[in-house]
């Protein structure tokens, strides 16, 4: 064993190998860097396969009828996109890579609070991973029941089913290590004097984050693991046939998944929270109201899943205490937005990458949360139910709100991971085209709903045909732009000019550390005094 | 290891016991879906329910809980005996917490034998000939919840291994006892879970 002290303060963590190397340096490394990083590399390789599997869908609804594949693929490839983005990408994404990566750095530790225990999260999380991926190689088909593994259909398909639902259950454990050890680390290891109301927005986000996914994410493990009984020995909890109630698990299954959405949106708005105050230069508008409404959207967030069951068959009692709930819940998110927009006032606003996709980040997610009041509304929502007006909301929401928050991130801290500036103005074409592609995939959906277009179908009514090839142009679109941000970023990586301390002029702690940071972080643990504060500009 | 690097210096009891207590949580909740699937099919079923609890065996119940209760102290006594510092009465406590966990199992094992003999397990053709819906329901869901239990038992079994060898090794002693509070805490749960499951199968008739 070595002494903390051995470790030179001007090695960054890039550099250093500790006693591995090559990529054992990097699969066996407990520093939370790179473990950051390692979730990022494996995030994006399973992001691609979902791209293309969404790709491949646009491009089967480009014409009514069959283009490329039959309604059974077509089923197999909704449902495997779906669980990959859900359970891979937006589930696990910012809190995995951005949390690990800057979580300690921004509260003045050196770690998280078990490091080996972080580095095994990210080992179940490829376990999960490769478990989902093994349902499609082999086995009777691949899974066809949609992401959400309704049942009776989860038991009763002949596909593929057991390899799926024990994957998401895997994923759902790395999940809740991860939010374990995010908030021991933030009990615990917050620098001298970093009280509860000096810490900053992120981290805060993250603690919200950590609780949900540590009570709710068992529900749904159990849930999942009675299909898997169901489907093996026939135990009967969710089978009709045995006396048990499908709508049951329907409940059960959104006992969590409608928590894992504020999982997936708390901490897209904490970077949000970071990169708006730093382009505008100015201290944030109503530290405590944001920190307020986060714990309010992780509490409340609790208690609206039953929307997602409003045409299932519920009292009506249970309908109008839920649609009240949600419409509660979108207050605190509101408040956000309003908090957003008054730092910017009078800012000196320093119109950069991030900023862009922070800025458009508010505007994909007001659409996405005012079309969310749409289905959160009894009346209209039995209109819209299970039509492509859903699927645009939660892609506004999940993709719109979520995916533009992590390239808002990554174009913001990137400097201070990689130690490199990337190029600015491909960075602002790609975000451009990204962003016209995005409003033309998912816009012309609202549209397609509210004329009564169903969603999970791979052919459509003549009628519909128009609108149907403006969103496939548009996923080429945006496919374009993203292609073009990833180039931009690996080339950068590799040799970007070398970035500063601090080149955005940020407050918060991860800009006082050398980029990228050393391998311990700080050479002495920061000390917050009475007048700090993280945004004092 | 390269994370002794970072961290030798690094020991947070109080923070691996918040982490404990978080982990618990996190079991209960796993635990408490179960439950109200069995409070949901109970209040429907109440009639099945009833017939199907009589099926079951009290007294190997009663002596099960007996025996995890039992353990339950034998562990907390040694956590009070590491304090001490007397490593030999550790061990011997923590080896007849591992004893009385065994046989738990064991008593298990015939009792679903038993069941098994009598063509009771989810799927059987006895159960979909001859017993109600709430009947088959309420087998189900005692073959899964106490399957799940004694998967817990299993696992704080490993753990309470791993304890062992720590402590005969001299890495947890007085000083350094988070490992076998944790583990304690941990099979106090496992012992808790039992205490809800017996009745709701056993004695509610």
């Amino acid at each position: 064993m070595q002494a903390s002290s051995h470790i030179p303060h001007d090695v960054s963590y890039l550099e250093y190998k500790g006693k591995h190397n090559g990529l054992l340096s990097w699969i066996l490394s407990t520093d939370h860097k790179r473990i950051g990083l390692l979730y990022m590399y494996s995030m994006m390789t399973l992001f691609l396969v979902g791209v293309v599997l969404g790709l491949a869908m646009k491009f089967e609804l480009i014409a009514p009828g069959k283009t490329i594949m039959d309604a059974q693929d077509y089923n197999a490839v909704f449902t495997v996109h779906g669980v990959i983005m859900i359970f891979m990408i937006v589930v696990p994404g910012l809190p995995a890579v951005f949390g690990n990566f800057l979580l300690p750095i921004m509260i003045g530790a050196k770690d998280v609070a078990f490091p080996k225990l972080n580095l095994a999260s990210w080992y179940v999380y490829i376990a999960g991973a490769l478990l989902v991926i093994a349902s499609l190689l082999f086995g009777d088909g691949s899974p066809d029941t949609g992401w959400t593994f309704y049942a009776p259909y989860s038991f009763k398909t002949g596909a593929n089913m057991l390899p799926a639902i024990f994957g998401a259950f895997v994923l759902g454990f790395s999940s809740i290590l991860t939010g374990l050890n995010f908030i021991v680390t933030i009990h615990r290891m917050r620098a001298p004097g970093m009280g509860w109301t000096k810490m900053p927005l992120f981290p805060w986000t993250l603690y919200g984050t950590a609780w949900i996914q540590l009570l709710a994410t068992p529900v749904v493990g159990i849930t999942l693991v009675l299909v898997a009984l169901e489907r093996i020995f026939g135990i009967g909890v969710f089978d009709p046939a045995l006396g048990g109630d499908p709508i049951l698990y329907q409940h059960l299954f959104w006992i969590y998944s409608h928590p894992a959405v504020y999982i997936m949106i708390l901490p897209a708005m904490g970077a949000i929270s970071e990169v708006i105050p730093t382009f505008s230069q100015k201290h944030v508008f109503g530290y405590k109201a944001i920190v307020a409404s986060t714990m309010a959207i992780a509490f409340v967030g609790y208690f609206v899943w039953g929307h997602h069951m409003f045409t299932s068959g519920m009292s009506g009692t249970a309908q109008y205490t839920f649609s009240i709930l949600t419409f509660l819940v979108a207050i605190p998110s509101a408040i956000k937005v309003f908090n957003w927009i008054s730092t910017m006032y009078k800012g000196s606003i320093n119109v950069q990458t991030p900023f862009y996709w922070a800025a458009s980040f508010i505007f994909v997610f007001m659409i996405g949360g005012l079309s969310g009041l749409v289905l959160g509304a009894l009346a209209t929502d039995v209109y819209v139910h299970d039509t492509a007006f859903v699927v645009a909301h939660f892609h506004f929401i999940v993709f719109g709100g979520v995916g533009f928050a992590f390239f808002a991130a990554i174009h913001y801290w990137f400097p201070k991971m990689f130690g490199r500036m990337y190029d600015s103005l491909w960075a602002n074409v790609g975000w451009i085209i990204f962003f016209i592609g995005f409003l033309a995939l998912y816009s012309p959906m609202f549209y397609l709903g509210m004329q009564g277009m169903p969603r999970r179908y791979y052919d459509y009514l003549e009628q519909f045909h128009a609108a149907n090839i403006l969103s496939t142009l548009g996923s080429w679109v945006m496919t374009l732009g993203l292609v073009i941000i990833i180039i931009n970023l690996f080339r950068s990586a590799k040799s970007g000019p070398i970035a500063g301390k601090n080149p955005w002029n940020g407050k918060t702690l991860e800009w006082t550390v050398p980029s990228p940071p050393p391998v311990e972080n700080f050479e002495t643990i920061p000390v917050y005094h009475e007048k700090d504060g993280p945004y004092e500009y | 290891m390269s994370q002794a690097i970072h961290h030798d210096e690094h020991y947070d009891a109080e923070g691996s016991k918040i982490a404990m207590w978080l982990f618990i949580f996190t079991e209960l909740l796993l635990f408490g879906g179960l439950f109200i699937i069995y409070s949901v099919y109970r209040y429907l079923n109440q009639d099945a329910f009833h017939l199907a609890a009589e099926e079951l065996n009290t007294t190997i119940g009663a002596i099960n809980t007996v025996i995890l209760l039992v353990s339950s102290m034998t562990i907390a006594m040694s956590t009070s005996a590491l304090q001490k510092r007397q490593k030999g009465t550790t061990l011997l406590l923590l080896g007849i917490t591992l004893f009385l966990g065994l046989v738990f199992l064991v008593n298990k094992y015939f009792e679903w034998g038993v069941k098994f003999e009598h063509g009771i397990f989810p799927g059987s053709e006895h159960m979909t000939e001859n017993l109600s819906q709430g009947e088959i329901l309420f087998f189900g869901l005692y073959f899964v919840m106490t399957g799940l239990h004694a998967l817990h038992i299993i696992i704080g079994m490993i753990i309470i291994g791993v304890t062992v060898a720590k402590v005969s090794s001299g890495k947890v002693h007085a000083d350094r006892s988070a490992l076998l509070e944790n583990s304690g805490l941990y099979w106090h749960l496992v012992d808790l879970i039992w205490i809800f499951l017996f009745p709701l199968f056993y004695l509610i008739h």
